[in-house]
């Protein structure tokens, strides 16, 4: 879906509503955005370059040598499905933590489950979170150690994930898979689009002093 | 569905329509910005030819990367100064204003919201950080978000959002003498877990909640996300009317607070609202909490035994083995006695007048422990001010503390103020993540100011309630 937006530039907003690709496996609970983006590689103005240092203190040790990790490996070196826990991502609301694991290559992720930030933040990039329960992530994760090169494939649409032979139902958030289905998870300028409607909200509001709406363009 | 909370009223005035997702479009009242998750959203609206829509409702300040020693310009390190300068140069062009550490009114941005009256009872507001579930103390619906949806706040003035179900946090009974907010928070995350609020809105009630201040409302508030939800507020009363009408905004309009009280007074939860969930916890059993692991959710009262990870629930057992492995402990030991390196007194937490206060109460005439580097961080300048003329920076240097600059600092170690190799660290703060405080090989142990305070002079947790009283004066 595209929009016009007045005064802005058109943005092109594609439909995410298939994902494919090879897995890996990031084992463990309450996977914290520190460890996914230690906050020392965030003292930066843009979001280039930060794939290489998704996971790092995971990946590295002091004296930056590669230490036995799942994105280290050769065979997973070109996985763009992330298998994860429960409660990935918990912790700070910093963007950097799905844009360095887009820049590394990943384009969704399928898990037990996911904090709100997080997911919000990796919707706002196309990126699906999709979940399962721990048996079905456990089989997927055994399965993607055997099948390092085995494609997963993401209906996000349906609900299914199919990895070798099977189907597994899982689920995807109702708003999420709307808004990636129908191409409208770059919110920005379908919200700008009802610029009138927000002024009349902001008007509403006693704390909301006049001076503080922008006239309508 | 619950209906007639605070939070069903903020949103339903606040929402602006349905998008085609199902999300709704909220009407943002209040923007905060920093160094750290702004400037890329700057970059985005550059990149659409987009420009800010509501400057008004937007305020920036800088905590990130600030540095908390010397803080004179162009900072020593040059990416805090480049983040910095683009800051200064986004505000600039948009129009915001910005509380800079010249103007007197620098902080960390939860901390200079409510000092400045920004954050008012029945506002929404966002901010790139999830702390920002702070400022529903005051009855505000706040929560953390990204640097996409700064983009589209930025743009728009709004951001798309799911309405989520209202859990009640009842805390009834009376806290007991050395217990404080952040122990009541630290056991509620120990109980619901760390993603028990995952989908909620945590509602916070009862005597023991109203009788706290709103710097203790603050404490518990901000560590909502820990627990997994996104926001949390306490319904506003007389305790936040008055916070509210000596800050400089209702200073400058006192005609606003007499305006506005109807408002507020209308948003508050209704005696008879419905929630989706409501947890009872009985504040009378409450003690010290510290962290043994590497969540927020791993806590025991201070004198209570570490927890076997084969006597907790089979999906926390990996998570507890590997934690008790980094922090070094033992199951059957209890925290106390646990040898601390770093005293951090400070963060969005833990740094208002009130938290260096009692801290301070501890710390009077007495020494820092050999070896343990202590340091105080006030939370904004104005703490930092007011502390400085009542007396505590003296009595906390003449106990062998560092009094720094106002700033986020050693909470996650963003500038120099970091953990070195596997020093432990007694802190005030909000997250024992590995790698927080800057060294992947640190440990921290999360405790309220007081406990830290203990720790810094005994060189160990302590139990701050057995430590023998001293004259007080400060």
């Amino acid at each position: 879906m595209s929009h016009e937006t007045d005064g802005g530039d058109e943005v092109e907003i594609p439909a995410v509503d298939y994902v494919s690709g090879s897995g890996v496996p990031i084992r463990g609970n309450d996977i914290d955005t520190d460890q996914i983006i230690p906050a020392r590689f965030m003292k930066v103005v843009t979001f280039d370059g930060l794939g290489e240092f998704a996971f790092f203190d995971q990946r590295f040790d002091e004296n930056d040598d590669p230490k036995d990790h799942p994105m280290n490996e050769d065979r997973f070196q070109d996985s763009s499905v992330m298998v994860v826990n429960s409660n990935f991502g918990c912790g700070s609301s910093r963007e950097h933590a799905p844009q360095a694991l887009m820049r590394w290559g990943i384009d969704a992720l399928i898990g037990e489950s996911f904090a709100e930030i997080f997911a919000g933040n990796c919707l706002a990039l196309g990126i699906p979170t999709v979940t399962a329960d721990a048996e079905t992530i456990e089989e997927l994760q055994a399965w993607v150690d055997e099948n390092p090169d085995g494609e997963i494939e993401i209906d996000v649409e349906a609900e299914t994930v199919t990895f070798g032979e099977r189907t597994v139902d899982v689920t995807v958030d109702d708003a999420q898979r709307k808004a990636l289905v129908e191409g409208v998870w770059d919110t920005t300028a379908l919200m700008k689009s009802n610029a009138n409607a927000v002024r009349e909200t902001a008007a509403e509001l006693p704390y909301v002093e006049d001076a503080a709406i922008p006239e309508a363009e | 569905m619950s209906e007639g909370t605070l939070y069903d009223k903020v949103w339903d005035r606040h929402k602006v329509t349905t998008l085609p997702t199902g999300q709704d479009q909220l009407f943002v009242g209040l923007h905060l910005i920093h160094e750290v998750t702004s400037p890329q959203a700057f970059g985005m609206l550059r990149e659409r030819d987009l420009e800010v829509a509501y400057p008004e409702l937007t305020h920036a300040t800088v905590d990130h990367i600030v540095p908390t020693a010397d803080q004179s310009r162009p900072y020593e390190e040059d990416a805090a100064e480049e983040m910095m300068a683009e800051l200064e140069a986004n505000v600039r062009e948009a129009g915001i204003e910005f509380s800079d550490p010249n103007s007197g009114d620098q902080g960390i941005v939860h901390v200079i919201g409510p000092e400045q009256g920004l954050t008012q009872p029945g506002k929404t507001i966002v901010c790139g950080d999830s702390h920002t579930s702070t400022h529903g103390a005051f009855g505000a619906l706040a929560f953390g978000i990204g640097t996409s949806q700064i983009r589209d706040v930025l743009a728009t003035g709004t951001v798309a959002m799911e309405k989520q179900k209202v859990r009640k946090i009842q805390v009834d009974g009376e806290l007991g003498e050395g217990v404080e907010a952040k122990d009541v928070i630290l056991e509620i995350i120990r109980r619901l877990g760390t993603e028990g609020g995952v989908g909620y809105v945590y509602e916070y009630a009862g005597s023991a909640i109203e009788s706290l201040g709103m710097e203790g409302r603050m404490s518990i508030c901000n560590m909502s996300i820990e627990g997994g939800a996104r926001a949390g507020y306490v319904n506003p009363d007389e305790t936040t009317y008055e916070w509210l009408e000596e800050t400089d905004y209702f200073q400058e309009n006192p005609e606003k607070f007499d305006e506005l009280k109807p408002y507020w007074e209308s948003i508050a939860s209704d005696g008879d609202a419905e929630y989706d969930d409501v947890v009872h916890i009985d504040a009378d059993d409450l003690e010290p909490v510290v962290t043994w692991g590497t969540t927020p959710g791993q806590g025991i009262g201070i004198t209570e035994e570490i927890p076997s990870p084969e006597d907790l629930p089979a999906d926390k057992q990996d998570t507890a083995r590997r934690a008790q492995e980094h922090m070094r402990v033992e199951p059957g030991e209890t925290m106390a006695g646990y040898p601390v390196d770093v005293a951090f007194l400070g963060s969005c937490t833990n740094a208002r007048l009130p938290d260096l206060r009692r801290a301070a109460r501890v710390v009077e005439g007495r020494e820092v422990a050999d070896d343990v580097r202590a340091m105080v961080v006030p939370g904004s300048q104005r703490v930092q001010r007011a502390a400085e003329e009542e007396g505590l920076k003296d009595v906390f240097e003449a106990a062998g503390f560092e009094w720094r600059n106002a700033g986020c600092s050693m909470c996650l170690g963003m500038n120099e103020d970091q953990l070195e190799g596997d020093e432990a660290c007694a802190s005030s703060s909000n997250r024992n993540f590995v790698g927080r405080q800057g060294s992947k090989d640190g440990r921290t142990v999360l405790m309220n100011p007081r406990m830290v305070a203990a720790a810094a002079l005994e060189g160990e947790v302590t139990d701050v309630r057995e430590l023998p009283e001293t004259e007080v004066t400060a």
